[in-house]
This record gives C-alpha cells, structure tokens and sequence, in this order.
C-alpha cells in the first residue's frame, strides 16, 4: 500500500515567481522522511505539490514531474482531488471539524465524498484509525461528543486517524508538532515510528532534533539569497546528515551557524 | 514558512481536471452573482421605460399642468427639506450615543444599550407614522407657535403656524429618529476600533476622557461617521409611509417648515396619488421615482466612496 | 472607563494643593455632580410649573440647568480641563437619554392603543362585509406571512448564492463589481423597489396587474442585498485551515463547501436571513403600490390583490368609515401586532445564534 514516490526537476512557481527549484528526490515507501531547513526555503511549499494541494491558492503551478509508483501525478487527465484521496495530509494547527463529533470526523474523509458504508463497516473503521493513531482507549466512550473537545495533542492524532482512515499510500505532515507540547509531541512521534509500517510519510519539521529522532532520510532546504527560489541543496539518510554532511551548507545549518 | 510572492495573473494555467459538481455550482454561484447586476440594471432600465412617456410628453398632460420640471421640483424640495433636517437633528445625537455606549456607559450594560438602540430601527415606518401623527404632531403646536412668534423672520419658521402639528418640522423630527439608529450603530463600529494604543498613550499623558476621546477617537471615527450620515441620509431621503400619514402636504414648493402647506415628498407623493392613479399620471410618478432613485444612488456611492477612500489613511481596520 | 486618580482626600472639596512631587487638585466630592445635575433638574421643572407646566419643557430646563451647574461648579473648584470633562460627559449622557424617549413614547403609545382590539376576534375575522364594528386583520395576517415567504423564497437562495460565490469564487473585476453593486443594492427606496416591480410585471403583462408576487418581487429587492452581506461576513468567520483539511482529505470544492463551510457557518446564516425578514416584513410602500388591500381573504399570490397588515393599518388609519374609533382601533392593533413580530423574528434570530453554533462540549 505505502508507495514510492520519485521527483524529478520540479520547479514551483506562484504567478511568475518561482518559489521552489530544480528539485530531485526519491522518497522510499515504509519510511519516514524528513524536510528541515530554515523558514520560508519552500519545505512547505515542495511538501504541499506532493498532494497538490499548493493549488488551492490561485496562481500555483510547478513543472516538472512526480511520479507515485509510476503514475505522474501532474499528468493531464488526472484531478487533484484524486490525487488527495491517495495521498493524505496532517497540518501545523490540529483542524477537527467543528460540527461534527470524534466518529464523524474520523470518517469524515469518506462520509464527505458520499461513499456509501454500512454501520458495522464505519464502526469497524473509526476502531481500526483510531487504534492506529493511539487515540482509541482514550476517547472509545465518548465517540459522540464534538470533537473540538479534545486537547491539542489528542486533537491531532484525531487528524491524523482522520487522515489514515481514507487508507491513503503516502502521508504528508507538516509540522505536526509545532504547536504541541513536548509530552504530546513525543506520542506523536512515537506515532510516526508505527505508522510507517503501513505508509510512506513526508514530514516537514522546524525541529532538528525531531528529524534526527524519528527519520531514516533527511533533505535539507535553503534559499541562495534574499529573493532566490528555494533548493533541496542535499538528500541523504539521515545519519549521514547529521554526523557527516556532503555540503557545507548543510554543517553550518545543523551547528547552529544560521537558520 | 512558505515562500509566497503576490501573484499577478499566471502565464499558464496547472492544466487540471474539472468535475461536473464543481462546475454546476460555481457556475450557479456566479450566475447569482451576475443576476443581482441584472436586477440592479433592470431596476434602472425598467423605471426609465415606463417614465419615458412622461418625460416625452406635452406639459399640459402632466398633472398640474406646467410640465414635468414644475411637478417634480417642489417635490425635490420637500424630499431634500425633510431628509436634511433630519440629517441634522440625528447626527450629533448619534455621535453622542454611540461615544456614551463605547467610552461611559458601564460596561456590563453597554451591550445591552446598543441593543436597545438597535430595537429603533426595527420598528416599521408605519408604526412610525402612526405615532407621529397621533403623540409627536399635537406635542409640537406650541413649539410651531413659539417658532412662529419668536423666529418667525427666519424664511423657515415664517408663519402661520400649523394647529395641527402636521407639518415638514414633525416630519422631520420623526425622520430624525429613525435614522438614529443606523448612523449610531456605524459610529459605535467606528469607535470601538480605534485603536487600543493611541487611547492608552493619550491616558499615559494625563488626558482627561473627553481629551483622550478628541485625539485617539475621532480621528478615526470621522469617516466612519460620515459614512453613516450619508447613509442615513439616503434612507431619509427614499422614506415614504412616515410622511405619507404625518404630513398634510401638497403645497407648492416652500421653505416654511411649520405652517399647514407643504410640499410633499417624492415618496410620499407616490404612495398617496398612485393607487388612484391612471394612464400618464402612472408615468409621471414613475419618472419622480427614477429622480428620487437617482438621488438615493448618489447619496450612497458618495458614502461608500468617502469609507474606501479614508480607509486607506485612516488606519483603523 | 475612569480616569481619576483621587490624590487629593474625597469630600474635602475646600482642601489646599499640597505641594510635593505629584501635583494634587482639588476635586468635587463623588456624588456632586449628581446632586447638581438632580438640583437642575428641580429648578427646571419649578421653572416649567411656573411658565405653564408641560413635561417635555420641565426636562428639556432641567437638563440644560443642571448641566450648566455642573460645568459651572465644576470649573471654579477643579479646573478648565475637568469641567470640560464632566460637560462632555453630561452631553453625552443626555444625547442618550433623548434618544431613549422616542423609543419610551412609542412602545407605550402603541401598547395603550393598540390593545383595545388585541382579542381573538381581531384574528380570526377579516374586514369582509365589516363596515363598522368588529371585523379583524385575518386576512391581513396571513397575506404577509404568505408574501413574506415567497419573498424568502425568491431572495434567500440568490443571495447566499452570490455570497457563496463572493467569499469562495470570487475574483478580480466581476467580483468587485458585484460587491459594489450589492452596496448600492442596499440604498434603494422601498417605493422605487415597488415602481420596478410594478414597471416590470405591468411590461409584462399589462397595467392593471396586481398580484402577491409583484410584493414579493418588489420585496426581494430589498432583501437580496442584506442577506449577501450579512452571509458574505458569516462566511468570511469560517477558518480557512477547515476547507483545507476538507481539500486534503480529497473532497471537492463545492462538496467542502455545502459539507463543511455552511454547516459550521449555519448559526450566522440562520441569524442574518431571519433578521433579513424582519427588515422586510414591515415594509408598507412597495405593498401599497404593487399588491393594493382587499378586505376578504385571498390566499393566493399568483391570482389578484391580498391584504398585509402594513396596508391593512395604512388604510384602516387613513381612510376611515363613518365608524372611526373602530377603524383606528383596528389600526393601531396592527401596529401592534406588526411589532410583535419583528421583534419576535429579531429573539428568534439571536435564540438561533446562541443553540445552533457549533458547540465545544467541554
């Protein structure tokens, strides 16, 4: 199920500006991969063209191909809202729907796109996402109340059951964490490390120590100047990034030189 | 976090798919959209169809004789007396309220306040009328009375004043406190936003509550308040039922506010004489509705103007 | 919001600046102003008993009398700046207290009049065959809930649609266009509403129409614009991070939109659109014109005239039989059953805001 996805010179631009350059990367399936760098060098901005959803904003567009197990995922008779339903996402601000309760949020993902599942299916589904997000025991008796009522940590493990119940290939996190504490921070990364059994996961993370902790591949982003696209300036598993780096840019940044 | 630059319109399109759903409603969504243009236009086109034949005819037709300048003006007049006076009355009493309900009424009760005044505008122009003619008009024969024998060399309060009250002062009066409420509840906006820090600087400076109101509030108020003016302007200026039942009108055109003959409004004119109404008279009180509609649009592309154009130097957001 | 900073001991207003690194002043005991402005106002309504006592001129003295007194007392023992202070704050107060007389003497004149009729007859009779007494607004009643409904009919979708479109869609020239126009929208008379509808069907269909639906049409007019904004402002409140975790799960956009952005943002629309009807439903002149008044029932908006309890009141007011008391009577409970239901309409809509938004469960 978890796929492997390859990049090939992808270029981002937002109207006539390109925000991300020449990226060219291959994400391993069952493995968790992490994208550090300082702000606003287009980890974000490469995470979201992952699952299209950079498109959102008008004026998005990028060149170049990514390709999910050999399917090009920008190719013209393919809709992005496809492309969403095979890839998930997980973002900074846990976002549980406000109007609906922990099960209908779980499900959401497919009682939104209208597919039809009898009660024991459903049931048998918010058990299975829940479990898989370490959220069940806390919340299996109180499956009907809002599920705004829970606190951050437990907010976001509910999107991320939310997440993994469509059964997506790959998972996209950006910045899951940031605005967690640190005890809610580690059951998500404790999370993270059974999750990717069953998918391919993409995080983007401010946090070194976090990457370092949790990730077998690391790529390291950064802008040339003030103005200048962002570039992946180095991909490598992640033990080698952090002890022995190819790039000299990459060294300055993980001592602590700049970012 | 992302690297965003303002994006002008794109050289390229992402060539995407596009489903039918989507289609349907955005297509339905804008189709509203551009139905409201429709009306708007349809609103305008409409009226100028139907007083064409008043405004082409001869000015014996019309009714009154004269043509149709002579019908219409007088009723400009009043329009114009009647809202302006109210303009004036309900201003600076607004201004007032909304200052008392942001900066000195006690704070667990202001809200309650603003909804009080709120209930003002929530009040039919009937009921309106209703009460202007039955408490307001008698209350005020000895004012027209005082009016007349002290200020009767001003042209407005020459005399003889009305004994029944029912004149374009009382309608004015009345008009005055239905637009209360929406230049109070645009200025109450206003200055609840001024900004935080310019009040407290001017408090740290040792200003008193009305200094610190005249350089922190105002200020910014000041569009804001202008904004509202105008727009109750323009609702005085379109309102019908109220003067139709207060006033005993039909005079020609006169300045004198208190006496029993005065000019009608355009509104009021037409709701009194169109249920009776036939062939080109029809038309003619349809050719005073597209000036008064003519007005009204001014009024309010004005006040809509004036809030964009402060906007941008008034630094309230 | 108090300014006061008592340095100087309260109450003893005959105290000397002391000198020191703060400089202290004298200040008016607590209750002074007060006991002033109340000392005004007895020697205003004196002033009035002696001119020939009328209430409204005992006020209006008082007011202006016991607002100098402060001002003036104010200024000798505290200071210009302070006195200017309390001016204002006795301008202010006043301005509020004006504005709360209308208001007073409506409500009360209504309810005095208009509760001689309130009794089960006035609704369920209408004026058929009634020349005098008795007789109801029956008719009346229903016609505007029938004509107030097909305005909403008409006038919700297209302007939650347009809305819809404005915050979701929208972009560049058209879109500014819209929102201009939609402003514009909001000035138009009601008369001039009326005119067009009447211009419209009459092109349509010749001048001697009148139906419910020329009301309703000529009513939508008028309600269009504020249910657009009122839902515009609504959707706007739907944080974006929610349509995006509806676009990341792979929903499509009008999905997320009928599934996810207007349930959460239903309690604002349910409060708009019901305050939305309010503003309409008292409206008499775009009726007057394009509907007229009957005095039996007609149930039917497609087929003649029907009555509304705006005109139903305008006429029972203006055109009185030989029987007048009856007729204002009759009038007057209109009015007051018109109020009823605005402001019943104007509870509904903040009961709708307060149970129906989305709640945190806590």
């Amino acid at each position: 199920m978890a796929k492997r996805i390859e990049v090939s010179d992808l270029n981002i631009y937002y109207g006539n500006f390109r925000a991300v350059e020449g990226v060219n990367v291959s994400i391993e399936p069952r493995s968790i991969t992490a994208l550090i760098g300082p702000s606003g060098c287009g980890k974000s901005t490469f995470l979201r063209s992952i699952n299209r959803m950079h498109e959102v904003l008008p004026g998005a567009r990028v060149e170049g191909k990514v390709v999910m197990d050999g399917q090009d995922l920008y190719g013209s008779d393919v809709d992005p809202v496809d492309v969403r339903r095979s890839i998930g996402m997980v973002f900074q601000r846990p976002n549980p729907f406000p109007t609906m309760s922990i099960y209908d949020n779980v499900i959401a993902g497919n009682r939104l796109n209208s597919k039809r599942m009898r009660k024991a299916e459903t049931d048998e589904l918010v058990e299975k996402s829940l479990r898989g997000a370490n959220l069940w025991n806390e919340v299996k008796d109180r499956l009907d109340r809002p599920g705004s009522g829970l606190s951050g940590g437990q907010q976001q493990r509910l999107c991320i059951a939310r997440a993994i119940a469509v059964e997506p290939d790959v998972l996209l996190m950006d910045e899951p964490c940031s605005a967690l504490d640190p005890i809610s921070t580690l059951a998500i990364e404790d999370l993270m490390t059974e999750l990717k059994e069953r998918f391919t996961i993409v995080i983007v993370t401010h946090n070194m120590q976090q990457a370092a902790r949790v990730s077998e591949s690391t790529g390291f982003f950064n802008l040339n100047g003030v103005g200048q696209p962002g570039r992946l300036i180095e991909f490598n598993p992640t033990e080698k990034i952090f002890s022995n780096p190819d790039e000299k840019a990459t060294e300055d940044y993980i001592s602590g030189r700049f970012g | 976090m992302t690297a965003t630059k303002a994006p002008t319109e794109p050289p390229a399109q992402q060539r995407t798919v596009r489903r039918p759903g989507d289609r349907i409603f955005a297509g339905s969504a804008k189709g509203s959209g551009i139905f409201i243009l429709l009306v708007l236009a349809g609103v305008a086109v409409f009226l100028i169809s139907e007083a064409l034949p008043a405004i082409t005819a001869s000015s014996e037709d019309i009714p009154g004789g004269e043509g149709l300048a002579a019908y219409i003006g007088p009723l400009v007049l009043g329009t114009l007396l009647g809202a302006v006076l109210a303009l004036l009355v309900a201003t600076p009493l607004a201004v007032g309220i909304a200052l008392y309900i942001t900066y000195y009424a006690p704070r667990r009760i202001a809200a309650v306040l603003g909804y009080v005044i709120d209930l003002l505008a929530a009040i039919p122009s009937v009921v309106y009328g209703f009460w202007g003619l039955a408490v307001v008009a008698p209350k005020l024969v000895p004012f027209h009375q005082w009016a007349a024998d002290t200020l009767g060399f001003i042209p407005f309060f020459a005399g003889p004043a009305s004994t029944s009250g029912r004149t374009m002062f009382t309608v004015g009066l009345v008009l005055a406190v239905m637009i209360l409420p929406i230049i109070s509840a645009i200025s109450r906006e206003v200055f609840s936003q001024a900004p935080a820090l310019h009040r407290e600087a001017a408090l740290a400076l040792g200003a008193t509550r009305w200094e610190m109101i005249k350089m922190a509030v105002l200020p910014y108020g000041k569009s804001g308040v202008i904004a509202g003016a105008m727009l109750g302007l323009g609702r005085a200026l379109g309102e019908t039922m109220a003067v139709a039942i207060i006033l005993s009108g039909g005079a020609g055109a006169t300045l004198n506010l208190i006496s029993n003959s005065n000019p009608s409004t355009i509104a009021s004119n037409i709701a009194l004489s169109f249920p009776e109404a036939t062939g080109l008279d029809i038309n003619t009180l349809i050719a005073s509705g597209l000036v008064l509609f003519l007005i009204t649009l001014v009024v309010n592309m004005l006040a809509r103007w004036v809030v964009n154009r402060r906007a941008d130097f008034s630094g309230a957001n | 919001m108090s300014t006061e900073t008592p340095l100087a001991p309260a109450g003893a207003s005959t105290a000397a600046p002391t000198p020191g690194p703060v400089r202290t002043q004298r200040r008016l005991p607590r209750f002074a102003p007060a006991g002033l402005f109340l000392g005004g106002l007895v020697v205003g309504g004196l002033l009035s008993a002696v001119t020939g006592f009328s209430l409204v001129l005992a006020i209006i003295y008082g007011v202006v009398l016991g607002t100098l007194a402060v001002y003036v007392v104010s200024r000798s023992v505290e200071g210009r700046r302070k006195a200017t202070d309390r001016l204002v704050t006795s301008l202010v107060t006043s301005a509020f207290g004006i504005a709360m007389v209308p208001l007073l003497s409506l409500v009360y004149t209504v309810l005095d009049r208009g509760l001689a009729r309130l009794d089960g007859a006035f609704f369920t009779n209408s004026m058929y065959r009634v020349v005098g007494e008795g007789g109801g607004a029956y008719h009346a009643i229903l016609g505007t809930v029938i004509i107030t409904m097909l305005t909403a009919l008409i006038a919700v979708p297209i302007g939650l649609l347009t809305a819809i479109y404005l915050v979701e869609y929208g972009t560049g020239r058209l879109k500014k266009a819209i929102t201009f126009f939609v402003d514009v929208m909001t000035g138009i008379p009601s008369i001039v509403a009326g005119l067009f509808a009447f211009a419209l069907f009459t092109l349509l269909f010749g001048n001697a129409i009148r139906l419910g639906l020329m009301g309703s049409v000529a009513l939508a007019v008028l309600m269009i614009p504020v249910v657009v904004r009122s839902c515009e402002e609504v959707l706007k409140l739907v944080p974006n991070e929610l349509r995006e975790a509806s676009y990341a799960l792979g929903v499509p956009k009008w999905r997320t939109i009928v599934k996810v952005v207007l349930p959460t943002a239903i309690a604002g629309l349910g409060t708009g659109i019901t305050l939305a009807v309010a503003r309409v439903i008292g409206e008499t002149a775009p009726l007057l014109i394009t509907v007229g008044l009957i005095t039996g029932t007609n149930l039917n908006p497609f087929d003649g005239r029907m009555a509304t309890l705006p005109v139903y009141a305008y006429y029972q007011l203006t055109q009185p039989g030989t029987a007048t008391q009856a007729f204002v009577d009759r009038a007057w409970t209109a009015a007051l059953v018109l109020i009823i239901l605005v402001m019943a309409l104007n509870v509904v809509a903040r009961l709708i805001s307060h149970f129906f938004a989305p709640k945190t469960g806590r």
